[in-house]
């Protein structure tokens, strides 16, 4: 009841006219960084931290966790609309959101992954308030083994994101591994596959694939199968949710939240793991399997876009009760604190509760505010998809071109996304999904520095990976959804025998 | 953005060649080697808006170039800003690393000196719970068995692990046995401590301030010359352990300047660290003043160079 009491202190604060200024400016500017692609929450928080250096402290990290709210909300609608994920944590929406919005159902895509950011958003801010200590427990507790067992369970699901051709999706997966592996090893400071390219140091950035092979690759397909004449996709049925979209995604929202607060709170978790992982938990339980290949489920656009939010408040349980920085936005948060002679960590709590809670309840004004915005926004959104094709991709070119001098400010960063764009292309035009490429270029180097990390510590004894209890529970899991779909289905069939 | 800022810095040269004494550039471009957000782009920001209130230049921009420890952006500093007077790029102690460990084509000699600016000692900790108490019993337990001393530090040949190898260098071990595991962002490494998976964490004191500060971690030594205000912890060479590191933050200028015109940068950055602005900007950053001007600068840098290569081969990091 005291957090309650606290909170609600925490509302008086941020409910004042100017917080609220700074509250939905952070909102827009976010929802703009997160349209663009390329252009990430980070980059620009970054780049307003000396703006408000005079700027009164607690206005300003509102308007920060705004940006970073706003941006996965923003996220997800060229993840939908035109396949063009604006950050790696919306790449799983884009998967179905792209195949609806192809099928005209546009509308219901944005609509349920505003609703569902906002059902994710609300539910983890809650976790925040009143579950931040006992959340930051299991967070430190999660050891390298761990964290190693939950990249095998990630692999174990990568594929529900391969198609009809498990072949053709192993071998993205294997390209995806193998670029991980370029750069500068983490562990040794050795470089690997850099050709000895200076610029290759630092290994591909995962935006610059995912931009390069989505949309780059998107636009240069679309260009292919363009035929002179414009076909502006037709919107069928409803620009809303209807009943049945409704009772379809309740479930994903809610699971897509379970997986994204929690993971979002480990040190290492991210905002990527917990949205592949919704998204295939919600590709197995789904009862319309036939839509998953064909016009999109919206099981598929709702769970990772409910995970990806869920995961940004995760985040901020370690940042707050610990000063732990887990994603690269946080730790510029935690600049942004610094800044203002604020020191996130146990002491926070009991120095600062004004501006803890006054920025917890502004998190829940984000979210209403986002969702206020954003739901008007689809039918307006919708429109772009009325624009001559030609027009619409050259923008996505710009953009995405854009985005990566922005952030990078190098030719070479430029050749990448080139490059990656033609490999996306040949993808698509000979049947071989891209989105494995991108899972394993995430996943595989932190795959591997854990599993070193591990074995570093526990002095080379291979059985700490399955030691803790943790890594154990999940390698189990991993295990039973790998044997799972075979002994089933040979149980089907012995059943069928029986008959 | 690319032609403008061509244009900005060609009039820099103008102003710069024109009012060479005068001490106030007219325009000044600073390079951060680095990713907005860290320490060299926080220095750059921090410069640029203190410059500006202090009334040293007129425009200040910064500019960030990240990648590979800083190598990127000396590359892209030495080729195209040659002779040019109105432009300064940060750099610091993991840049002299990170240099070495990745043959880079282009090295600090390349640049024109002009002041040390900050420092940041290093602390040593441990888990609340650890029976070590001090260095000595640190130092205990490495000469005991030195593999199952576990550090979590930074990047692999980074600051962080460059004194872990040079501490057991110092007691007379053997630099490439030490267990260093580099931990990506202070996050995680702070994790691994605070869950009891590690012996010692090394990292800057403001990264493990919190933290020591509600109990949850001992600092057993900082490796600053003698102890910082404000901080109980001991340092090295109080314990008897003759080390000294500092984690570094400089100011360099372009390669091939004139002597007057490096002569009017060093004035600039005299008065500038000189200014109430930057005093503030310490004071709220919580950085050291470790303001060293030319030439002594120079050799500092070249000093640095030195023992850092040493250090590197003796981890076995650089062959």
């Amino acid at each position: 009841m005291e957090s309650f009491a606290a909170l609600l202190q925490g509302f008086a604060v941020a409910l004042t006219p100017a917080k609220l200024m700074y509250a939905s400016l952070g909102v827009l500017l976010g929802t703009a960084v997160g349209v663009l692609p390329g252009i990430g929450p980070a980059v620009t928080v970054a780049l307003l931290l000396p703006v408000t250096f005079k700027l009164d402290p607690s206005g300003s990290l509102i308007m920060f966790a705004g940006i970073y709210y706003g941006a996965m909300y923003g996220g997800s609608t060229t993840s939908i609309l035109i396949n063009t994920p604006g950050e790696s944590a919306s790449m799983a929406t884009a998967l179905q959101g792209s195949l609806m919005a192809k099928s005209g159902r546009a509308g219901p895509a944005l609509a349920t992954a505003a609703i569902g950011s906002f059902v994710a958003g609300m539910i983890a801010t809650l976790g925040i308030a009143f579950f931040a200590p006992v959340m930051v427990k299991f967070a430190v507790s999660f050891g390298p083994e761990d964290y190693f067992a939950l990249m095998v369970l990630a692999f174990v699901t990568v594929s529900a994101t391969f198609g009809d051709s498990p072949l053709k999706g192993l071998i993205s997966l294997f390209a995806g591994l193998s670029l991980g592996l370029v750069g500068i090893d983490k562990l040794s400071g050795q470089s690997r596959l850099t050709f000895g390219l200076p610029e290759l140091l630092d290994g591909v950035e995962v935006t610059t694939l995912a931009v390069g092979l989505f949309a780059i690759g998107e636009a240069l397909f679309v260009v292919s199968q363009h035929r002179g004449k414009d076909e502006i996709l037709r919107l069928t049925g409803s620009l809303w949710m209807s009943a049945q979209d409704w009772r379809r995604s309740w479930g994903p929202w809610l699971r897509g939240t379970a997986f994204g607060f929690p993971i979002g709170a480990l040190p290492a978790g991210g905002a990527e793991i917990p949205t592949f992982l919704s998204y295939s938990t919600e590709k197995r339980l789904s009862k319309h399997q036939q839509e998953w290949d064909t016009v999109g489920a919206i099981e598929g656009v709702a769970g990772p876009e409910a995970a990806n939010n869920a995961s940004v408040a995760g985040t901020l349980v370690p940042l707050l009760s610990l000063g732990l920085p887990t994603s690269a936005t946080a730790a510029i948060l935690l600049a942004g604190f610094q800044q203002f002679g604020l020191n996130p960590g146990p002491l926070l709590f009991a120095e600062n509760p004004q501006l803890v809670w006054g920025l917890i309840a502004s998190l829940f004004i984000a979210n209403v505010m986002l969702v206020v915005l954003n739901l008007p926004l689809v039918g307006l959104w919708v429109q772009l998809l009325k624009i001559p094709t030609p027009w619409l991709y050259a923008g996505i070119l710009m953009f995405a071109a854009m985005g990566s001098i922005a952030t990078k400010g190098s030719v070479a960063e430029l050749l990448m996304l080139l490059v990656f764009g033609v490999l996306g292309f040949m993808m698509r035009r000979h049947g071989y999904p891209v989105a494995p490429m991108v899972v394993g270029l995430i996943l595989g180097p932190m795959a591997e520095s854990q599993l070193r990390r591990a074995l570093q510590i526990s002095l080379g004894d291979p059985l700490v990976l399955v030691q803790s209890p943790i890594a154990a529970t999940l390698l189990a899991i991993s295990a039973i959804a790998l044997i799972a779909p075979f002994a089933l289905k040979g149980l089907n069939r012995f059943r069928a025998s029986e008959d | 953005m690319i032609f403008t800022r061509r244009m900005v810095g060609f009039a820099a040269v103008l102003a710069l060649s024109v009012g060479a004494h005068a001490a106030i550039a007219q325009d000044l471009k600073i390079m951060a080697p680095a990713a907005p957000g860290g320490g060299w782009d926080g220095t750059a920001r921090s410069m640029q808006s203190a410059l500006t209130a202090a009334g040293l230049a007129k425009n200040v921009q910064v500019s960030n170039v990240p990648g590979a420890g800083g190598a990127i952006g000396l590359a892209q500093f030495v080729n195209t800003a040659k002779g040019d007077g109105g432009q300064l790029m940060v750099n610091g102690f993991v840049m002299v690393g990170s240099l070495i460990m990745n043959k880079s084509p282009v090295n600090l000699s390349m640049v024109t000196p002009i002041a040390r600016l900050t420092a940041e000692p290093l602390v040593i900790v441990v888990p609340e719970a650890s029976p070590i108490k001090d260095a000595k019993g640190l130092i205990d337990a490495m000469k005991a068995d030195l593999g199952k001393v576990t550090f979590a530090g930074g990047s692999a040949g980074g600051v962080d692990h460059i004194l872990a190898g040079l501490l057991a260098g110092t007691i007379g071990l053997d630099g490439a046995k030490v267990n260093y595991v580099p931990f990506a962002g202070g996050g995680e490494a702070l994790a691994a401590l605070l869950s009891n998976r590690v012996t010692a964490g090394i990292s800057g004191w403001g990264e493990f301030e919190g933290q020591v500060k509600a109990g949850k971690l001992r600092a057993i030594a900082i490796t600053s010359k003698a102890k910082v205000a404000g901080n109980p912890t001991p340092t090295l060479i109080d314990q008897g352990v003759n080390l000294e590191l500092i984690n570094w933050r400089s100011v360099v200028a372009a390669p091939g300047i004139s002597a007057d015109q490096k002569k009017a940068l060093s004035e600039i950055i005299d008065k500038l660290v000189k200014s109430k602005e930057w005093q503030d900007v310490l004071k709220q950053r919580g950085w050291d003043d470790a303001y060293l001007a030319e030439p002594q600068f120079g050799e500092f840098l070249k000093a640095e160079q030195v023992r850092v290569e040493g250090v590197l081969k003796s981890v076995g990091l650089v062959k």
